[in-house]
């Protein structure tokens, strides 16, 4: 109360004021009087970021704290070079997957934890990898996506780029990008050779990617990271890129860039992402509930939604409320029923390989062979 | 006579000497002793065998990525140096003092802001839309692809070393007497012989080190060939940033790293040797 300009505290005053205080602060003390629990997510980027989390934090007084990484190969140098119990929750392609389970890096999962029965294709019930030899599973199934050829729409219809053939295209010379990690790319270049299936090939098929890919080497204007494969397509440095798809362009085209990607008629690549446990984990029943909420329509929507980089949802309910919530993008991402590029469509078609590690070379040849194409 | 221990000198020699061995040579043997080890299912087994070595000198792709990396290093000092000298010859020579403090004040302002950024920055000025090609627009040239190619990597070095070799030329040049000049100037030298006869011989030390301190900077650097070259071929750098990429590697990137030590070991010994050699009398 104030008096002759002077400020007076009485009882009143003084009780009227504590009581309003406590009352405004009291969420905020609730918060704090349940102590946050960290959860470490290793992953790729975005993740872990707010627009994935958030809600989930903020329902379970959790506090994520991410260790990205870009590639299979950098996950595993994370695992290796950080002590045991770094991390809780693994974020990982199906394909490095199966390297966790195989090094019992992993812990098992309950299958009836999730719904494994409304997942959109009967080939994600048991995804290679995410699964041993006794029927155990390691890795639950969140996204996926399909890689084709990206490509600057002012400069090529969807037609031309149906083939990776147009990487060859002499308006595209010095104008190719690479993503720099060479499953995809060899990948590719795998299908375009007329490889069935295009990571598990013998000395004459390995041979002939080899050739094909260097053939390509005149018109490499690069080979990028997550940064400057966005930046190149975006400032239009590189009008086409290998080992990229929707996962890249999507994002781009949500902010209006002219470009797009589409699965050529050698077919596309599917890269497949999972949550494993670290075995190591000491809060397991927190990131076991985490899984459970990726696997729920609400966690699945946010993870088509993704900020990062935008995947496809993997169970019907969770496409379901996609194209409830969210229509435009569920139809720009072809996650829509009846879309010619709908991606459980291409799967069915059998235009799509999952990616995988090389099965009769080892990941070593591959790379050596990324090495020199590099260098060439 | 014996000598004895002076603790009084130790006690300033001590810290320098603690921090060489914690953080130089503490490493440099275990990135060595790194190179014998091997990997077997991602994980690095200490040992000792040759096997990375072995695998590392027998590939083309690296002697490629070193030949390369040495190219562009030496390219970019050379073009440091030549660049530099005539903005360092007028600040040491023309301009009055207080200019040439706050040029040199001027000089340093880039280096508070991150390399990175800086080198990001490049992407706005050399890409195809960018400002350069839009000013050779104006004239009716253009546009050409700077971005991603060896030039993007030079103007990267640039970017890094120029200012430390315009500094270090400028107080190289600063310390020569000036005297000298005037009598070379007076004994009827032109100016080109002056530089040849008297500024060159007279800094020569200051030069060598100088572009030495261009090429190591540039020869180690990552940041310039990746984000303005594009990769497109890789240097050293690069090849040990793929290596630990791939399989988790560590030992071969070892390998490629000590490569690139005794090259950096044997050009800086070289180069100060050279630097300090001192004329024969006549």
């Amino acid at each position: 109360m104030s008096k002759n300009g002077k400020f007076i505290q009485t009882k009143r005053t003084f009780l009227k004021t504590g009581l309003a205080s406590v009352a405004l602060s009291a969420p905020f003390v609730n918060r704090a009087w349940a102590e946050t629990t960290e959860l470490t997510m290793l992953g790729w980027y975005g993740t872990a970021e707010p627009d994935m989390v958030g809600a989930f934090e903020e329902a379970n007084n959790v506090k994520f704290v991410p260790k990205y990484y870009a590639g299979g190969d950098n996950m595993l140098a994370a695992l290796a070079q950080n002590p045991p119990g770094t991390f809780d929750i693994i974020h990982t392609d199906a394909e490095y997957a199966k390297i966790l389970v195989a090094n019992d890096l992993v812990m098992q999962l309950d299958p009836n934890d999730y719904p494994m029965d409304d997942l959109l294709h009967d080939d994600f019930k048991s995804f290679s990898g995410h699964w041993d030899s006794n029927g155990n599973l390691y890795s639950l199934i969140s996204r996926f996506g399909h890689l084709g050829v990206s490509y600057n729409k002012d400069v090529l219809s969807a037609e031309e780029a149906s083939t990776y053939d147009i990487f060859w295209d002499e308006r595209l010379t010095g104008k190719v990008g690479h993503f720099d990690w060479h499953l995809p790319s060899l990948g590719q270049m795998s299908l375009l050779v007329g490889n069935e299936s295009p990571f598990d090939i013998d000395d004459a098929g390995w041979q002939a990617v080899q050739e094909k890919t260097l053939s390509l080497k005149p018109q490499v204007g690069g080979y990028f990271d997550f940064g400057g494969t966005f930046s190149g397509l975006k400032n239009a440095e590189m009008l086409a890129m290998v080992g990229i798809g929707d996962w890249v362009t999507g994002i781009l085209e949500r902010d209006g860039a002219p470009v797009s990607s589409v699965v050529p008629k050698e077919g596309g690549i599917q890269w497949t992402e999972s949550y494993s446990i670290a075995k190591t984990s000491e809060k397991t029943d927190l990131a076991l509930k985490y899984l459970a909420y990726t696997m729920s329509p609400e966690g699945q929507v946010k993870t088509a939604q993704m900020l990062g980089y935008p995947g496809h949802a993997v169970t019907k309910a969770g496409r379901a409320m996609l194209n409830e919530v969210d229509p435009a993008e569920a139809q720009r991402s072809h996650q829509v029923d009846g879309d010619a590029q709908d991606p459980i469509t291409l799967i069915n078609e059998g235009r799509i390989s999952y990616r995988d590690i090389p099965v009769q070379q080892s990941l070593e040849d591959w790379n050596d062979f990324w090495s020199e194409y590099k260098n060439a | 006579m014996k000598r004895r221990l002076n603790t009084y000198a130790l006690t300033f020699r001590l810290p320098i000497i603690a921090w060489q061995t914690l953080f130089f040579v503490g490493p440099l043997v275990f990135v060595i002793a790194m190179s014998f080890f091997v990997v077997r299912n991602f994980q690095m087994v200490e040992t000792f065998e040759f096997t990375s070595w072995e695998k590392m000198v027998t590939r083309d792709y690296v002697w490629s990525s070193y030949r390369y990396t040495i190219l562009m290093a030496a390219l970019a000092a050379g073009l440091a140096s030549l660049l530099a000298f005539p903005a360092a010859w007028y600040l040491a020579f023309r301009c009055q003092p207080r200019t040439r403090q706050f040029a040199i004040l001027l000089l340093i302002i880039p280096f508070f802001t991150s390399y990175l950024v800086r080198t990001f920055s490049w992407y706005t000025i050399l890409a195809e839309s960018g400002v350069l090609n839009g000013a050779f627009g104006l004239i009716g040239l253009g546009p050409y692809t700077l971005l991603n190619t060896p030039v993007g990597t030079l103007v990267g070095y640039l970017t890094l070393i120029l200012p430390l070799v315009l500094i270090l030329q400028t107080v190289t040049m600063a310390n020569i007497d000036d005297r000298l000049i005037q009598a070379a100037r007076n004994l009827g030298c032109s100016p080109a012989r002056v530089i040849r006869t008297v500024i060159l011989p007279a800094g020569k030390t200051g030069f060598v080190i100088a572009a030495l301190f261009a090429f190591i900077l540039s020869f180690g650097d990552f940041v310039a060939p990746f984000y303005l070259g594009g990769s497109n071929p890789p240097t050293l750098p690069i090849l040990i940033i793929d290596t630990t990429k791939a399989g988790q590697q560590w030992p071969r990137a070892a390998v490629v790293a000590v490569m690139m030590m005794l090259t950096l070991f044997t050009i800086a010994f070289t180069a100060i040797m050279y630097a300090y050699r001192k004329r024969a009398s006549r």
